[in-house]
């Protein structure tokens, strides 16, 4: 029982400060993270809309993780790991959400098309 | 820490040294959890505004599409002074470890300037937008863009509402423990609009170019 207390207590004090180089460390990177993609867009070195959307798209995803562990301080201990198991809980959520609501409106856009059904024989 | 739980459990009962440590630690002992899981909630709320945004997005109702409208120079002021603005938070955090009363309120202030320069830059950009014709009300596209960045500028608002309120608590009571509690719960509000401001930049901007 006390050294549940314990931990609780270390658990949720240690990692929700910063260090001075962590901070900065996560400022330097997300910079670089943030003037990569609107370089790569306002220019449009690539010359390819496709391959420049997934770069960026895998880049938004690298400093939202840099974020998380360099300002959010995420780690598995913080909370005895409870933060981390909300995190993954929510994120599934937000997988189911978000790939579902593409995923059915896509098709339903592309079955209810006039061509498809042609409107004349409707009642 | 460790000695005196030891004493106190060497010289009283048992019962006795669980009710004092319980004591000890139960004022916002779970705050942090408590507020992370609605930063969840919260983080669900942009996640269906984002699907929404997804699926509408495209529909432009022969009206503007992001092309015509977006400035990118402008989104990347933008993105600067919310990036600066969690920089300084992180100072603020980092004086506030070290007792310094006036440095934590300086930083805090910095903070909200920083928040403020964005705000004010957003609203310079939806007023642009309104006055272009590109109101919510044109098209899908516009309704879901508005809702999804305006929602996100609204935290930022209510981040500096709570940011000043702290600001005057902390200049009444100095930093207590439930200051500090508040201005780390803070914290974590501010960097995790951070967070969703990635996915508005790279989603609604930089895609939006790119369609």
């Amino acid at each position: 029982m006390s050294t549940e207390t314990h931990a609780a207590h270390h658990g949720h004090d240690a990692p929700a400060h910063g260090s001075l180089r962590g901070y900065l460390i996560g400022f330097g990177l997300s910079v670089v993270l943030t003037a990569i993609p609107f370089w790569l867009v306002m220019t449009n070195v690539l010359g390819d809309n496709q391959a420049t959307a997934l770069i960026i798209m895998a880049l938004a995803v690298v400093q939202i993780v840099v974020h998380m562990v360099y300002f959010l301080h995420m780690n598995v201990r913080s909370e005895n790991g409870w933060t981390m198991l909300a995190l993954i809980f929510t994120l599934i959520l937000v997988v189911i959400t978000l790939t579902g609501s593409l995923w059915v409106m896509y098709h339903l856009n592309a079955n209810m098309m006039p061509t498809m059904h042609d409107m004349r024989q409707m009642p | 820490m460790t000695t005196t739980v030891t004493a106190v459990h060497q010289d009283t009962e048992a019962p006795v040294f669980y009710l004092a440590d319980e004591h000890e630690h139960a004022e916002g002992g779970s705050t942090m959890l408590g507020f992370w899981i609605y930063l969840m909630s919260d983080c669900l709320i942009f996640a269906v505004l984002f699907a929404t945004y997804g699926v509408l997005g495209g529909s432009y109702a022969a009206g503007p599409s992001p092309r015509d409208l977006f400035d990118l120079e402008l989104v990347a002021l933008n993105t600067s002074m919310l990036l600066l603005s969690s920089i300084t938070y992180g100072f603020a955090m980092l004086t506030m470890e070290k007792d310094r009363v006036g440095a934590t309120q300086l930083w805090l202030a910095v903070t909200g300037l920083f928040g403020l320069a964005f705000l004010g830059i957003e609203l310079y950009e939806f007023a642009h937008l309104i006055h272009e014709g590109a109101t919510p009300q044109r098209s899908a596209f516009l309704s879901s863009f508005f809702a999804l960045v305006g929602t996100h500028g609204l935290h930022v608002t209510f981040g500096i509402v709570w940011l000043v309120t702290l600001m005057v608590q902390v200049g009444q009571r100095g930093l207590i423990p439930a200051n500090r509690r508040r201005l780390m719960c803070l914290s974590m509000f501010w960097h995790f609009l951070d967070v969703v401001w990635i996915g508005v930049f790279t989603f609604v901007y930089l895609m939006g170019m790119l369609r």
